[in-house]
């Protein structure tokens, strides 16, 4: 997805561009997502401006391609389980609001129930967040990709990072040929280190695994993105054992989605029933009406992890023509166009953007995401 | 050197207590994993035979509910000597507390590793009651096949059954699914279909095999190999001949016509690649349709555990396995269709293979089934090839036709994700589409879905739920 | 309707020989229908004559047993008002009552 995105706006920028890909059209970690485009789960910090101003940008991609990429600005509600529980959340939302988000406290089951009828009772209440949209990420990335006019070379790995004689970027090696480019960006997501290593620098990107059970299909039982409060603190957390929280949500073609949890075990494909416990037991809590329902399957994916939890996002000084655009752990699809659109920016020297360009304090979000403030074997577990 | 106990003593169950895991947990009590679970509780082992089913047997041996006072269930199979045979061992072993027999356990997932597997299991007949989870040193995977379907515009009017799936509602429920039933597809299942639909009072104005039947005189080694599936196959054929049912090779179903239920197809000549032939269509009145293109293994669990699958001649994937039935994971044994396609027979042969193997026997025994295994599998790999869709086929697509029943994805909706959307496998193609994202998993798209988007993968779709299961049951300690 | 004069089962209850226990009544949208003791629920309707026993999603098609082993799922009915229920691998208990399952068979959780 985010590769898409930045084929998009480089394209849009006037570059032309080809897109290389192992794999097929969402063949990493967008085939494996919910398509979450969230602010209600990020604190105030560049995080949360990327994903404001990614909001923006994908109302005016859902204009630009409507239905097609399934965009549903449903929001999103959070709630709390314990009066305790709810005084946080507030507290949150009070410095999410003051940051720009917008969100409302609600009060009480009554009100809760009033937003989403199948809720448990007795929730003391939560905040509701307008702003919190979804897409089917493998249909946006595919319609993005489409409407980029950029070549598209799938199937087909990196083997090589070409470098000149002065150590700049000159194209990749791929199994059939070179490809001569001044710039590449590495959107490479959860396997994003591989490809900065082949270009002689590093980039300790992790993967974080995550658990969706997929729900036989329902007519609308959920309206919005439904999640305890608790998800936002595992969000956040850098933990490696296992956390899940429940996440659910509706969808267009019908079935619930269930996330989420989040556990650093490496490239593990294994089924986890553990895992698969949580996520129904904690979904069942939250909305009873879905304990009779079938599962139907279940898929993982590998969240691209940076340890400040911060994507990696612009030139990268350590190697000219290098451009990073990965490690955007569960937000990817999400932060994408905003990152597709920091990145157009970054290759055309600040010209890109269908919106008049970057907001103000785009320059101190571009520090916050510098690819290398992890220097040269930083981190790397 | 001891092989299998020929006698019928059964040896005396071990203490165990119940939560003590199992030597050995069977998936399947088909006739693979019926011949297993007889066999390795004979040679001493301590065995948990699961099964989705209320009955053993199967697919091939599906017979009827007691309630059905079937009194001649053999009319209905070829070779239910092998069957009934096993069934008796089994009850005896059952009666000793050497076997348990865990009947309407649909096997959702395996976890754990050798040694220490734990089989998880919805219960009832849908599966939508309980939970159980049986623990195993030792596991065998004896998870059959399911039916290969093609679309084409119509097949999913009411009236068009699978061919297997005609053949396993009369084997079980005594019923059809019309009186005039026109049996089309390939493979040799259509044949035995046939003859047993006529055998039950229908009457069959065609039958229509897309290949041909040459491709098996082309290896007459392999079929002198084996007199044994000549045999069936003269079955077969003297039945179609007692019911006088006309045969046509390089022929296929290209439409279905009727309203709400199936009121006559359209037939076409098909060339060598299986493209209709313009100007030979003909209109069959009938009320059912009975159709299918083969077997394609059923890998879950297998995959779900990391058991590595191979690309068979007929472009479906089976488990790999070697030539003492072990896969390629540790502590995991495979029989029977799950392997590969090859028929009860082989299934039956590979059962005890596998359990001679997990009990640690050997000697003559085994190299003799071996031998015998192999000469099968010739045979199988024959057929599959002799039966094998060719690419002609999706010429018989409309852009409107159905691909995947269950999300009502067209094949107009594939063409166009492999076309303008850069899909250029199943898996992406689902993705874009939705086609097999339905309730059967893409087990009846899957071929369609996968032919479309330009031939099976070097790998098997990866289902880690090999069912669906409640979150109630997920959620179960 | 024409039959083979050389055959002599005339229908799969001969061929098998099967003299069933009595049978039972079972309804579809209210219709009573019989059924014989270890038929599943598909098996009594196709006895019926009954072919569909669901309408789709999207397009609202008639469907009703196809694979005939729980694969396909295609046979999924409402039993006692319990939706998406394999009609093909349910037995039939007397008294059943199956109704023609329209699209999820959930529509009454919709908000």
């Amino acid at each position: 997805m985010v590769g898409a995105a930045c084929a998009f706006y480089a394209a849009r920028s006037g570059l032309s561009v080809v897109v290389v890909d192992r794999g097929p059209v969402a063949g990493g970690t967008t085939g494996a997502g919910e398509g979450n485009l969230l602010v209600s789960d990020k604190e105030p910090g560049p995080e949360l401006d990327l994903a404001l101003l990614s909001t923006r940008l994908w109302r005016e991609l859902a204009e630009e391609f409507p239905e097609r990429i399934e965009y549903e600005p449903k929001g999103g509600l959070v709630v709390a389980t314990t009066g305790h529980g709810l005084d946080a959340l507030r507290t949150f939302a009070t410095t999410q609001r003051e940051a720009g988000v917008t969100c409302q406290d609600i009060e009480g089951a009554d009100a809760l129930h009033d937003l989403e009828p199948h809720l448990a009772p007795g929730l003391p209440g939560g905040v509701h967040y307008p702003q919190d949209a979804q897409v089917q990420p493998a249909l946006a990335a595919a319609h993005l990709l489409r409407a980029s006019g950029a070549e598209l070379r799938l199937g087909e790995e990196v083997t090589a990072v070409l470098r000149g004689p002065d150590g700049a970027v000159r194209g990749v090696r791929t199994p059939r040929g070179d490809l001569l480019a001044p710039a590449v960006v590495n959107a490479a997501g959860t396997w994003g280190g591989q490809i900065a290593a082949l270009a002689g620098t590093e980039l300790p990107v992790l993967p974080r695994r995550g658990f969706v059970l997929v729900t036989e299909p329902l007519p609308r039982v959920v309206r919005r993105k439904v999640y305890a409060a608790d998800y936002v603190a595992d969000v956040a957390s850098g933990s490696a054992a296992l956390q899940t929280s429940a996440v659910v949500e509706g969808t267009a073609a019908g079935p619930v989605l269930i996330g989420a949890s989040r556990e650093r075990v490496g490239f593990d494909r294994s089924l986890s029933v553990e895992v698969l416990r949580r996520l129904a037991r904690q979904a069942g809590e939250l909305f009873p009406v879905l304990k009779g329902v079938r599962v139907m399957r279940t898929y993982h994916g590998f969240r691209p992890y940076l340890p400040d939890h911060l994507p990696a996002i612009g030139a990268d000084a350590r190697v000219p023509g290098l451009f990073q655009a990965c490690g955007h752990e569960g937000a990817g699809v999400g932060l994408a166009p905003a990152t597709g659109l920091f990145v157009a920016n970054a290759l055309t020297g600040g010209t890109a953007g269908p919106s008049g360009g970057l907001p103000v304090g785009a320059p101190t979000l571009a520090e916050a995401f510098r690819p290398e403030r992890f220097g040269v074997g930083a981190g790397v577990v | 050197m001891p092989t299998l106990p020929s006698d019928d003593t059964v040896p005396a169950a071990p203490d165990a207590c119940d939560d003590a895991p199992y030597d050995l947990a069977v998936v399947g009590a088909g006739p693979a994993g019926l011949a297993a679970a007889v066999a390795a509780g004979r040679l001493g082992l301590r065995v948990a035979l699961l099964d989705s089913a209320a009955r053993t047997g199967g697919q091939f041996y599906r017979h009827p509910a007691p309630g059905l006072g079937a009194r001649r269930p053999e009319a209905l199979h070829h070779a239910w000597q092998a069957y009934a045979d096993r069934a008796a061992r089994l009850e005896a072993l059952v009666a000793a507390g050497r076997v348990d027999h865990l009947a309407e356990h649909h096997v959702w997932a395996v976890t754990g590793a050798a040694g220490e597997w734990s089989v998880h299991a919805a219960l009832g007949p849908d599966g939508a009651d309980q939970r159980r989870t049986v623990r195993a040193a030792k596991l065998l995977l004896a998870t059959g096949a399911y039916e290969r379907q093609l679309p084409f515009p119509g097949w999913t009017l009411p009236g068009v059954v699978g061919a297997g799936g005609a053949q396993a509602m009369l084997k079980a429920g005594l019923v059809l699914p019309g009186q005039r039933v026109v049996v089309a597809g390939s493979g040799p299942l259509l044949l035995a279909v046939a003859g047993s639909l006529a055998a039950a009072g229908a009457e069959i104005p065609a039958v229509l095999e897309a290949s041909g039947y040459v491709g098996y005189t082309r290896r007459p080694a392999t079929l002198a190999a084996n007199p044994g599936k000549l045999a069936e196959g003269a079955v077969h054929a003297a039945a179609l001949l007692r019911h006088r049912i006309p045969v046509r090779t390089r022929s296929a179903v290209t439409e279905v016509h009727g309203k709400d239920r199936v009121e006559a197809v359209t037939v076409m000549r098909l060339d060598r690649d299986w493209r209709p032939v313009p100007g030979t269509e003909r209109r069959i009145p009938c009320n059912a349709l009975a159709v299918g293109h083969g077997l394609v293994p059923q890998l879950e669990p297998a995959t779900g555990i990391g058991c590595a699958t191979r690309l068979t001649p007929d472009g479906t994937h089976a488990l790999v396995v070697d030539d003492r039935q072990r896969t390629t994971v540790t502590g995991v044994w495979s029989a029977g269709e799950s392997g590969g396609v090859g028929g009860a027979e082989l299934a039956l042969l590979e059962g005890e293979l596998a359990a001679l193997d997990i009990a640690g026997r050997d000697g003559r025994g085994r190299t003799s089934r071996a031998r015998r295994r192999d000469r099968l599998r010739g045979f199988a790999d024959a057929m599959a090839v002799a039966h094998a869709p060719r690419p002609g086929w999706t010429a018989w697509l409309d852009d409107d036709t159905d691909v995947c029943r269950c999300e009502e994805v067209t094949a107009g909706q594939v063409r166009e994700a492999v076309a303008e959307l850069g899909a250029r496998d199943a898996r992406t193609v689902k993705l874009l589409t939705r086609a097999g994202m339905g309730w059967c998993q893409g087990r009846m798209c899957g071929a369609a879905v996968a032919c479309l988007a330009g031939g099976a993968g070097d790998t098997a779709s990866r289902r880690p739920l090999a069912c669906p299961v409640t979150l109630e049951q997920l959620a179960e300690d | 309707m024409s039959r083979n004069p050389r055959d002599t089962s005339r229908t799969p209850l001969d061929l098998a020989h099967a003299t069933p226990d009595p049978a039972f009544e079972i309804t579809l949208d209210g219709r009573p229908l019989p059924a014989l003791p270890g038929q599943s629920v598909a098996a009594a309707l196709w006895a019926a004559g009954i072919l569909s026993w669901r309408t789709t999603r999207r397009d609202g098609r008639p469907r009703g047993a196809f694979c005939g082993i729980g694969s396909c799922y295609d046979c999924l009915a409402t039993v006692n008002s319990r939706p998406n229920q394999r009609a093909c691998l349910v037995p039939a208990r007397p008294g059943d009552a199956v109704t023609t399952q329209e699209g999820t068979g959930r529509a009454d959780l919709a908000v």
